[in-house]
């Protein structure tokens, strides 16, 4: 056969390749995810299945959430988080943590040096490392770490079906024939209290709430096209009919109606079968894009192993920061001020994490909180800047990235001591060497707050804690728009 | 019926035994104490001897929240190095005196200071000095802007200061006051202006 004939046929057969390849990748099960949230951030990562089993890398999951190193001795596999110690083996089921053992429930697996663990173990080996509660959802792919949560509502009012969220949301829209899902991928979703919601309506029956690979998702059944659409600062999504449908809907007889029904308009009554139902469709108004941007960030100094002062055998410094930084959020909200509390449980969050999120945040003013046993009162700090390291060309140092915004840092420090001093509290304005002011791209302000006289409990007071709060919130009120303008 | 001279030895041998039992009793309640004074690394009297000189101490106090200058005599090596790691424990002998205007905890003292041309100066503390030290934005800072300052405004040309806690970097001193990077004197003497100013 001649050389040409012999290999007439290998385009073909690489054609016919590559279609097998692709029909067979195509056949492919779908990659799995595991959605985290927590207060820190949100995230998700790639599951992989060995011996029948989802696995994920540890180092991964921990990686966004604090200082977290890995290294490999022999078929050891070492882990340090914060202040924590694993000590993993390939191969072996236990896993050793702060000295205890603790069974995996499956082969620890290394490869590429990256540490694999059963997915089924984090809900027993964050803890250890965290220091704090996780909401292992194994089927679905979610994990909620510490007290994270969307909750929401749904009623029928007038035909519209309103979803309300306890925060922002801008879920992925989709519609099928007679519904309308919306997937929550970013979001810590949580179920209502009946995965099935029905209404009692003709138009939109029901509505049914599941969760799967790594995302929330919320069905919404309806016999008309319908439209999502977004208000409230995206944490209200209000499903309606859409126009054209609700033209179409206004016309058709109320259901139980005795009256005799009215023509509808559209198909003419020639004794021709009605038109099936149209397929919903989502005119969607999503949120602005991009991160979104909070005026204040409120910094509960110290958490989860960094416990702050002890200001009595009972009471943490890290724990009255909470209280104050949920107060603050309040009184700035209360204002119009929209707030994001860095630390809103016992989290560990390192300074150069909390001095990221808001300058990431692009936020207006930066309050970090702390309170203390000495001294008396309130005292407000800007930074104590250290020795000049120097931006270079548009690079600006870490260590110094304070500089410029420090006039609009001592502006705020002044106005919230000017408004301690209008409620008779006993305020002092200083410099200090705290971390993460000199990192922080913003006004920032440290606010240490101590008893008014020498009984500690006062810090765990609620109109103790509204009384300064409501303080540092009017004084940020008050300097809004000095604030704002670009240093 | 038992005989009485083993009666009466049995007593006296009781006798014996408890007298022994409470003699190292007491022998090992003497021991435990002079571990303790043997770990107490609390600073002794200046060692250096010859002519005084007057020198400003800035002292926290913290009644008031303040830092304020005293003068006193204090022997005075001729090295620049020395006589900052002087000035320093005559401070720190303030601070772990009985009267102490701002307390440190026992045993806390000043390793060495070194002094680096141009115009850097190292205070290296011992882990006690951290350990002990108590944690507060105010009470931390005060004590790091009595170190600095008191160096600084005796010991001419230092322009930034680095604190070490056992030759090693520490990252807070006792949870908020930084110690990772140099602190610029100049802006530590504003902020011992402002601490003064609280008197």
């Amino acid at each position: 056969m001649p050389w040409t004939n012999r290999f007439r046929n290998v385009p073909l057969s690489v054609a016919a390749g590559i279609l097998l390849a692709a029909s067979l990748l195509s056949g492919a099960a779908p990659e799995k995810h595991l959605s985290i949230y927590s207060v820190v951030a949100n995230y998700s990562l790639t599951l992989v299945q060995r011996n029948g089993r989802d696995y994920v890398g540890l180092l991964e999951v921990l990686e966004p959430l604090g200082k977290v190193s890995a290294r490999t001795e022999g078929a050891h596999w070492r882990l340090r988080y914060n202040n924590v110690e694993g000590d993993f083996q390939e191969g072996k089921t236990r896993a050793r943590i702060q000295g205890s053992d603790y069974d995996l429930g499956g082969k620890f697996l290394v490869e590429n040096s990256r540490g694999l663990v059963p997915l089924s173990s984090l809900s027993f080996l964050l803890p250890r490392f965290l220091g704090g509660p996780v909401n292992l959802h194994e089927e679905s792919g979610r994990l909620f770490i510490g007290s994270v949560g969307t909750h929401f509502t749904a009623s029928l009012s007038a035909e519209k079906l309103i979803f309300n969220f306890t925060a922002p949301v801008n879920p992925t829209i989709a519609t099928a024939p007679g519904t309308l899902s919306m997937t929550f991928s970013r979001e810590p979703l949580v179920a209502p209290a009946s995965p099935t919601l029905t209404f009692g309506s003709k138009t939109i029956p029901s509505a049914s709430y599941r969760e799967s690979n790594g995302a929330a998702v919320v069905t919404v059944s309806s016999t008309i096209p319908v439209m999502a659409s977004f208000s409230n600062g995206a944490r209200t999504i209000t499903i309606s009919p859409a126009p054209a449908a609700a033209a179409q809907n206004a016309s058709a007889p109320a259901p139980g109606s005795a009256s005799p029904a009215p023509a509808a308009p559209g198909p003419p009554a020639s004794g021709t079968p009605p038109a099936p139902p149209q397929p919903a469709v989502a005119v969607t108004n999503p949120p602005p894009q991009g991160p979104r941007r909070y005026f204040a960030v409120i910094d509960a100094s110290h958490g989860g192993d960094d416990h702050g002062e002890t200001l009595s055998p009972t009471l943490l410094e890290k724990d009255v920061t909470v209280a104050l930084a949920r107060s603050l959020r309040q009184e700035l909200e209360s204002r119009g001020i929209t707030t994001l509390v860095l630390r809103d449980s016992d989290a560990n969050l390192s300074l150069d994490q909390r001095a990221t999120f808001a300058n990431a945040d692009h936020a207006t003013i930066y309050v970090a909180l702390h309170a203390a046993s000495s001294g008396h009162g309130v005292r407000v700090y800007t930074a104590l800047l250290p020795y000049g390291e120097d931006d270079l060309g548009p690079f600006r140092s870490w260590t110094t990235a304070q500089r410029a915004w420090l006039p609009r840092s001592q502006t705020a420090a002044l106005a919230v001591a000017a408004e301690m001093q209008k409620r008779q509290i006993p305020v002092r304005t200083l410099t200090a060497p705290l971390r993460p002011l000199n990192n922080v791209t913003a006004a920032a302000i440290a606010v240490e707050v101590a008893p008014q006289g020498s009984d500690l409990s006062q810090l765990t007071a609620p109109d103790y804690q509204q009384l300064i709060t409501s303080a540092v919130a009017t004084a940020i009120a008050a300097t809004r728009d000095q604030l704002g303008v670009a240093p | 019926m038992i005989p009485r001279h083993l009666v009466i030895g049995l007593i006296v041998l009781l006798v014996v035994a408890l007298g022994m039992s409470l003699y190292a009793w007491h022998m090992r309640k003497t021991v435990v104490t002079s571990n303790v004074a043997s770990t107490d690394t609390r600073p002794l009297a200046p060692p250096v001897a010859g002519p005084t000189e007057q020198v400003f101490l800035f002292v926290a106090h913290d009644e008031d929240g303040s830092l304020r200058p005293e003068s006193t005599h204090i022997p005075m090596p001729s090295g620049r190095q020395q006589r900052a790691e002087e000035l320093l424990r005559a401070l720190l002998s303030i601070y772990l005196d009985k009267s102490s205007p701002h307390v440190l905890g026992p045993g806390s003292d000043v390793r060495s200071v070194f002094l680096v041309d141009p115009g850097v100066a190292v205070i290296d503390l011992n882990a006690a000095f951290a350990d002990t030290h108590r944690s507060g934005i105010l009470v931390e800072e005060m004590t790091v802007a009595s170190l600095i300052h008191t160096v600084s405004a005796n010991t001419p040309g230092v322009l930034k200061v680095r604190i070490l806690v056992d030759g090693k970097e520490r990252d807070t001193l006792a949870g908020h006051a930084d110690l990772t990077g140099y602190y610029d004197v100049s802006a530590v003497n504003q902020l011992a202006t402002q601490l003064q100013s609280a008197q």
